[in-house]
């Protein structure tokens, strides 16, 4: 299918492909984009688990962090522009984000500006109160009671359609799927059923090629001299021009840094999906099989195929829960022997976290610059490095013993190996995540609007 | 040769479960690279650090497969020890693979 100068186009941009991404790029989208909608993707698996703790401990927080200051830059040519906003920047607290959101469109002369927030994602007493798995472990939900964190559903695009229906110029969300922040504004604007499987399996395909914003315009791509990126510093962010049949040109700004190409395109399609042809969304199982790709001029780039079969009867929920803590202690070492003196130093830490007693559940003994990322095997004669970086890292049951880690490495200075340097050291809390299928009738979403 | 001057690769983690990517720079590679790209071969290339099954997705249409590799990141994302806790780097990992040239280049 062409998209012929007659047929309505819209055209939407991605703003952000996760919560602390670059803010100018969206800036430029907002100006020169002449975008129908922008979307800001922020919100990475435990995100939702950090701003719940947040909320907390101030009824007002919990969304995301940086709400603020991307609104402050995005809000003005937005709002000249007509440019609505789809975000998931709600977090753990949509509602507290849009009355943020309305106190600084006040503050920067924008007042009537129409704001939903989406509700209905946060299942923890679902989850909590019925006989639920992980799916990951096969363990009971129940069983970790008073360790969960939160429990949030990922919603489809029915809630933000209907908030869009109502005249929200943005709509703030917690949890919902990637893709759906991008697939309901082109339900609303093309009036597309929430049962049309294949147009909202090609819809996926568009948000799923957006959702990581840069990653699609020659971010996370080059690799000099075999795929070279030109201005990764002024790297511009996405746009999709799409047609009321769901076909799509993937493009960026002429003046933007980056490039967009069949091959960025069909890294960013592959990004993140197990099987191609079931890919479990909340709208609709997307199928990305027979996808085609094909670069129709300079930085423009069509794709179409997205298929999709009707939905499945559960949704997704990531439940977060405390894990114990990990602690951990790095240094480097370099010149001659450095090998030799970091393996030494491993040594050294693994003695003595087993001599004064240190309780680990899991312990890790890397050298970075040699076996850190892909293991012992394929670093195996691919010679001395001239520096390599020793870490230790464990998992604990308490905080104080996640310190002694860090501690045992910082001991090397003055009982270790010789030029040992750059010790650093930390411990933390873990919040980890797995997740349940939840029937979808115990799922109420909906939206709530606000007035700046 | 090495795979990476054949194909290009991203990769995407999900839970304790990895995928790589692996796109074919000319789609005249593709029926090359399926013959000798086995999620055999993969697997043993990267035993270090994929303990799960790996399994291949083949995408004639984008001259693509994806592979996806069960427990393959020291229990996920959120709790791994790891300092790639993302198995981000493991894209270049499976690009170092060296595979048999194909006939007539």
């Amino acid at each position: 299918m062409t998209v012929t100068q007659h047929e309505r186009v819209v055209r939407i941009g991605a703003g952000a492909g996760y919560s602390g991404d670059r803010i100018e790029p969206a800036v430029e989208l907002a100006e020169h984009g002449a975008l129908d909608y922008l979307v800001f993707e922020c919100l990475a698996e435990r995100t939702i688990a950090i701003a719940q703790q947040a909320r907390s401990k101030d009824p007002e927080l919990g969304y995301d962090p940086l709400l603020e200051t991307r609104m402050h830059a995005v809000l003005p040519a937005a709002s000249r522009n007509g440019v609505r906003i789809v975000s998931n920047m709600g977090a753990a607290n949509p509602l507290a984000a849009a009355r943020k959101t309305a106190e600084i469109a006040r503050s920067l002369g924008l007042g009537g500006i129409r704001i939903a927030a989406i509700t209905g994602d946060d299942v923890l007493d679902a989850v909590r109160s019925g006989d639920y798995r992980f799916e990951e472990s096969g363990e009971r939900v129940a069983d970790y009671d008073t360790r969960l964190v939160s429990a949030n559903a990922y919603l489809g695009a029915g809630a933000i359609v209907d908030a869009l229906a109502a005249g929200a110029q943005i709509v703030l969300t917690g949890r919902v799927a990637d893709p759906s922040l991008f697939v309901a504004p082109l339900i609303h604007e093309f009036g597309w059923r929430m049962d049309d499987w294949p147009t909202l399996g090609q819809a996926t395909v568009i948000g799923h090629l957006l959702e990581c914003a840069g990653q699609i315009t020659g971010g996370y791509f080059a690799d000099p001299g075999f795929k070279d990126v030109p201005a990764l510093a002024r790297l511009g962010f996405p746009i999709a021009e799409v047609g009321p049949d769901g076909a799509v040109v993937i493009t960026k700004l002429a003046q933007a840094g980056g490039r967009v190409t069949e091959a960025t395109c069909k890294e960013q399609l592959l990004y993140e999906i197990h099987d191609p042809r079931r890919y479990l969304q909340p709208d609709v199982v997307a199928d990305f099989s027979a996808v085609h790709i094909e670069q129709e001029g300079p930085d423009r780039v069509r794709v179409s195929g997205g298929n999709g079969a009707p939905r499945t009867d559960t949704l997704k929920v990531s439940v977060a829960y405390f894990d114990g803590f990990i602690g951990e202690g790095q240094i480097s070492y370099a010149g001659p022997g450095a090998l030799a003196r970091a393996r030494l130093a491993l040594d050294i830490v693994r003695e003595r976290l087993a001599l004064t007693g240190v309780q680990t559940h899991e312990l890790r003994f890397d050298l970075i610059g040699v076996n850190a990322l892909h293991g012992e095997t394929l670093a195996a004669g691919s010679g001395e490095p001239y520096e390599v970086r020793a870490r230790v890292t464990g998992r604990t049951a308490s905080l104080a013993q996640a310190v002694r880690i860090g501690n045992e490495v910082e001991t090397l200075y003055t009982n270790g190996p010789a030029g040992g340097g750059g010790v650093t050291k930390s411990a933390r809390e873990v919040v980890a995540v797995q997740s349940v299928l939840l029937p979808r009738e115990q799922v109420k979403p909906a939206f709530t609007m606000v007035e700046a | 040769m090495k795979l990476r001057e054949l194909a290009h690769s991203r990769t995407g983690d999900k839970g304790n479960t990895l995928n790589i990517s692996v796109i074919c720079y000319d789609a005249r590679h593709y029926e090359h690279l399926r013959a000798v790209l086995t999620p055999e071969r993969v697997k043993a290339h990267l035993g270090d650090v994929v303990r799960g099954n790996v399994m291949r997705y083949e995408l004639p249409a984008i001259a693509a497969f994806n592979f996806v590799l069960g427990d393959a990141l020291g229990g996920g994302v959120t709790r791994s020890l790891a300092l790639d806790a993302h198995g981000k780097s493991l894209s270049s990992a499976l690009m170092g693979l060296e595979v048999e040239a194909p006939v007539g280049g």
